[in-house]
């Protein structure tokens, strides 16, 4: 099969990750040259607890196919319980986004450790084409379209 | 010296924010002693001729409740911003869209299905559904447009104040009015007649930092009238929602639904409401989250009952 560049959709993906073990990650799997898809922008959080809900809709609302918010496993959070608030607000927000007819494969949560840059590779890698297989969001449009 | 000139009008709305200008009682006949009313449809006979007669700005202050629903709506509102010097949102449809603005959880073509042809009571084989226009032996008859997705005034016209609530407190109204007489008023955008704080704030419940396991609905329960109802698992939108109200609805036992709109620097009521929610559950276990996340029965109903058109995402996918 021949994919043509030019004309197949390229997902943008914002991607929240803590600091302390995500975004380090990440930081492993550049260092370790690891290949994986350019179409994540990573935004350095302090904590997966500290990605307040309005961030993940904005994006969506103001034009990314997708969001990751990824931090440390369940235990190792560095302020102790703040990915524990993570999960009770992102079970919230999937239910919210499911009612606003968002699949529930654009909004992801991940757990990568600091040591764990190829995880971080291979998730950036499934989203990115679970994504790509789903379309585009493009909220902005839709909303013009539905007026 | 002249008496400033004041206007009201109503889009698409209950007539409650009405209501709420005649809370002031007497008062408003010391009100009237200090402005010319010149346009006010739901109370005198005015025609939108008379209002497209006026002179540019010749209005000092136009209190505009209601959503934007349909092309009548926009063209009033138009027309209203160019008469008036200052144009005010006056209550939460006109600030957020309101209960109207629900109707953006489902679109025009299901509006009109269930209204005009599947309600029990509705008779109508030939299915006729209302068009903006139809041609009779005797002309043309023409009705506003409905629109798709409901708007808030601020995306329609720019606004210079906004009023919230559903519908604004008397004792606020009164606040705002003569906020307007005397001229004491701040910069352009602000929020008049609600407090800066969240309702928590105002809240004479006892609050015990206590986490909930389960939601029970306002039906399953009777609420202890002393403590937070939060705590106590019933729904309410106290923590992301503006005071200023005197917390009449905690008066009456019942939760906070969210009326006074977002609080200072909030973009989107709803997300930091969902946000309060998730921080009072208490479990670690991911099974429960689930089912405590399941358990709440409408999100966007709940969540942005009165702000969903004024929101981030405006409007499901459909």
């Amino acid at each position: 099969m021949v994919i043509d560049l030019a004309t197949r959709f390229e997902p943008k993906i914002v991607g929240f990750l803590c600091r302390w073990c995500a975004y380090t990650g990440a930081d492993l799997a550049g260092l370790s040259r690891i290949n994986y898809p350019p179409n994540i922008t990573p935004i350095r959080v302090n904590c997966s607890g500290r990605v307040d809900p309005t961030l993940v809709l904005k994006a969506l609302a103001t034009g990314a196919d997708g969001v990751l918010i990824a931090g440390c496993h369940p235990g190792d959070c560095h302020y102790i319980n703040g990915n524990a608030k993570t999960i009770r607000r992102f079970k919230l927000l999937q239910r919210l986004l499911q009612q606003f007819g968002i699949e529930k494969e654009r909004v992801r949560l991940e757990w990568v450790s600091a040591s764990e840059g190829g995880r971080y590779a291979r998730i950036v890698e499934s989203m990115t084409e679970e994504i790509r297989s789903l379309g585009p969001l493009n909220w902005k449009k839709e909303m013009a379209i539905a007026a | 010296m002249t008496k400033p000139k004041i206007a009201f009008n109503w889009a698409s709305s209950c007539g409650g924010c009405e209501i709420a200008i005649f809370e002031l009682g007497t008062k408003l006949v010391e009100l009237s002693n200090k402005v010319d009313v010149v346009f006010w449809p739901a109370i005198f006979d005015y025609k939108y001729t008379d209002l497209e007669a006026m002179p540019d700005k010749s209005i000092d202050v136009t209190f505009f409740n209601g959503a934007i629903r349909n092309s009548e709506n926009e063209d009033v509102a138009k027309l209203l911003r160019a008469k008036s010097k200052m144009l005010v949102a006056f209550g939460a449809c006109a600030y957020g869209g309101g209960i109207p603005a629900l109707a953006n959880t489902t679109t025009r073509a299901e509006i009109f299905t269930s209204s005009y042809q599947e309600t029990q009571t509705t008779n109508n084989p030939e299915k006729i559904i209302p068009r903006t226009k139809v041609e009779m032996r005797e002309g043309v008859l023409t009705i506003p447009e409905f629109y798709n997705t409901v708007k808030t005034l601020d995306q329609t016209v720019d606004v210079d104040y906004y009023v919230p609530g559903c519908p604004p407190v008397g004792a606020q109204v009164e606040k705002v009015l003569n906020q307007f007489v005397d001229g004491n008023l701040p910069p352009k955008g602000a929020v008049l007649g609600a407090s800066d704080k969240s309702l928590c704030h105002e809240c004479k419940r006892i609050k015990a930092d206590r986490k909930i396991t389960k939601l029970v609905r306002s039906y399953q329960t009777i609420a202890d009238p002393e403590k937070c109802l939060l705590e106590q698992g019933i729904m309410c939108m106290g923590p992301a929602t503006r005071g200023g109200c005197g917390g009449i609805c905690l008066d009456a036992n019942a939760g906070c639904r969210g009326c006074y709109g977002p609080l200072p620097n909030v973009v989107d009521q709803g997300g930091k409401m969902l946000s309060a929610l998730a921080s009072v559950f208490e479990t670690e276990n991911e099974e429960e989250m689930q089912k405590l996340a399941d358990s709440v029965a409408d999100p966007i109903g709940t969540f942005y009952r009165f702000s969903l058109a004024g929101s981030l995402m405006r409007r499901i996918k459909k």
